[in-house]
């Protein structure tokens, strides 16, 4: 399984490398949000200072989403979904390699946003240890869900507004964990939950993703 | 191909009878519901406790219904399109039940709290439910071969029901505002509570009737659309195969 997750994940990282639409189109897109955010919030009254951890990570959902209609549309053309059926391939195995290659997209995406916000919404970066963690869990969460409802919408026509519809709901306490335990270790917050309490629930919500997904995909990918 | 044949349409005493359970019900919470009195805090708007909890109740059996249906259609001993019919009518039903819920707690939240909308748990895991079974809706409206439409239906409803407690701890963390559970709050041993337990009760059971009833109804519905869909693939096969003996 672990073979044929990284055998996989290797061949998206691949794609995507050579294709450079996450470095070209994703990431863009990513950092224009940042800056919308600006835009529509009042950059001099600290609001957007107050709210950086919120559109962090609002930001990251966004591209979450386009990351993981990407790691299914590179599947589409010319059967290669079949082909990747066909292979004998463990379908877990599968599930893990496709979530790991957006999980990895989805981390340097971070690291860029975390610079983006550090730079444009005048954040002092404080509480990394906290913050690494609660990036590592969330996104492996984001991943994981976003590759079970990208295959739940694949194949069909209206896949691109389907996702978002499937998936911005079901990821909404991973908005709300990560936002609060970036908050958290950040000092912006007020909250009387702990940091610690979030990326417990965190945790559970990647646990809880990434079971489903190695549980489902088979049957997901068996079709007909 | 027998799911088809059974006569699916019409209704037999039982649901007649089921309907008519389910109407002097609703008839009975509503009467209940009206006769309560005004209280002090909520004056004229304490008498939705016949309905709202009652509604947001149905919501719950029905999503559970779609869970559990899920579960058999995608167990390979129990499979039958039937399961299927069940989830996606249920899952119909549940959200028309949680946007009620949305709007009969708007109702009593403007002149209860004042405002029509408040960020609190409870309300915002009903928002995201009904988001949810909206997503899943949307997916069973995806044009699919019917058993990979019943699949992948099935897997959302099951990932729907393990996300709905993820999301009742990320917003009960978040915000917390309501009511507390229903019952627990109530004294019993006091009249005025025992009226207000007596018209809440009424409705769980009004709500459930009606929920069971709409079920037998859209199932029904739900056979009778496959059924027309096939006989509309089997006419166009016979025409096809008319032509293809016309010409020579």
């Amino acid at each position: 399984m672990w073979r044929d997750a990284l055998l996989v994940a290797g061949k998206d990282l691949r794609i995507e490398a050579r294709s450079r639409v996450a470095t070209n189109q994703v990431a863009p897109f990513a950092v224009l949000v940042l800056v919308l955010f600006a835009f529509a919030l009042d950059p001099d009254r600290g609001v957007l200072t107050q709210a950086a951890a919120g559109l962090f990570w609002v930001a990251v959902l966004f591209s979450a989403v386009l990351a993981t209609q990407r790691a299914q549309a590179v599947e589409s053309p010319a059967g290669t979904g079949d082909a990747l059926r066909l292979s004998g391939l463990d379908p877990a195995g599968i599930f893990l390699g496709k979530a790991g290659a957006v999980a990895v997209q989805l981390l340097a995406l971070e690291v860029l946003l975390g610079v983006g916000v550090i730079v444009l919404y005048d954040v002092e970066p404080a509480g990394l240890a906290t913050l690494a963690a609660t990036a590592l869990a969330a996104t492996c969460g984001l991943a994981a869900a976003g590759t079970l409802y990208g295959a739940l919408a694949a194949g069909s026509r209206v896949r691109e507004t389907l996702l978002p519809l499937l998936l911005l709901p079901a990821v909404a306490p991973v908005l709300i964990a990560a936002t609060r335990a970036s908050e958290a270790a950040l000092g912006t917050s007020a909250a009387a939950v702990a940091a610690g309490d979030w990326l417990a629930l965190l945790g559970v919500l990647a646990v809880v993703y990434v079971a489903f997904g190695v549980v489902a995909f088979g049957a997901l990918m068996e079709e007909a | 191909m027998s799911e088809h044949d059974e006569p699916a349409t019409g209704s037999s005493p039982l649901t007649i009878s089921l309907g008519l359970a389910a109407l002097v019900a609703l008839g009975a919470t509503v009467a209940l519901g009206l006769s309560l009195p005004a209280t002090v805090e909520q004056g004229e708007y304490s008498r939705l406790i016949a309905i709202h909890p009652g509604v947001a109740w149905a919501s719950y059996v029905s999503f559970g219904v779609t869970a559990l249906a899920s579960a058999l259609w995608l167990w390979p001993r129990t499979r039958s399109p039937r399961w299927d019919l069940v989830a996606g009518a249920s899952a119909e039903i549940g959200v028309v039940f949680t946007a009620l819920t949305l709007v009969t707690g708007s109702i009593w939240g403007r002149p209860t709290w004042g405002v029509w909308w408040v960020w609190d748990a409870r309300l915002t895991l009903s928002a995201l439910m009904l988001a949810l079974y909206l997503g899943y809706l949307a997916l069973r409206r995806v044009p699919n071969p019917p058993t990979i439409r019943a699949r992948r239906s099935a897997v959302a409803a099951l990932l729907a029901v393990a996300v709905v407690p993820l999301n009742h701890f990320a917003v009960d963390w978040w915000r917390t505002l309501h009511q507390g559970r229903s019952l627990a709050q109530i004294d019993p041993g006091n009249d005025l509570d025992g009226a207000f337990i007596g018209a809440m009760l009424l409705g769980f059971v009004a709500m459930t009737l009606v929920y069971a009833w709409l079920l037998v109804h859209r199932v029904r519905v739900a056979r009778l659309e496959a059924a027309a869909e096939q006989a509309h693939l089997a006419v166009a096969l016979e025409e096809r195969r008319a032509e293809a003996l016309v010409s020579p």
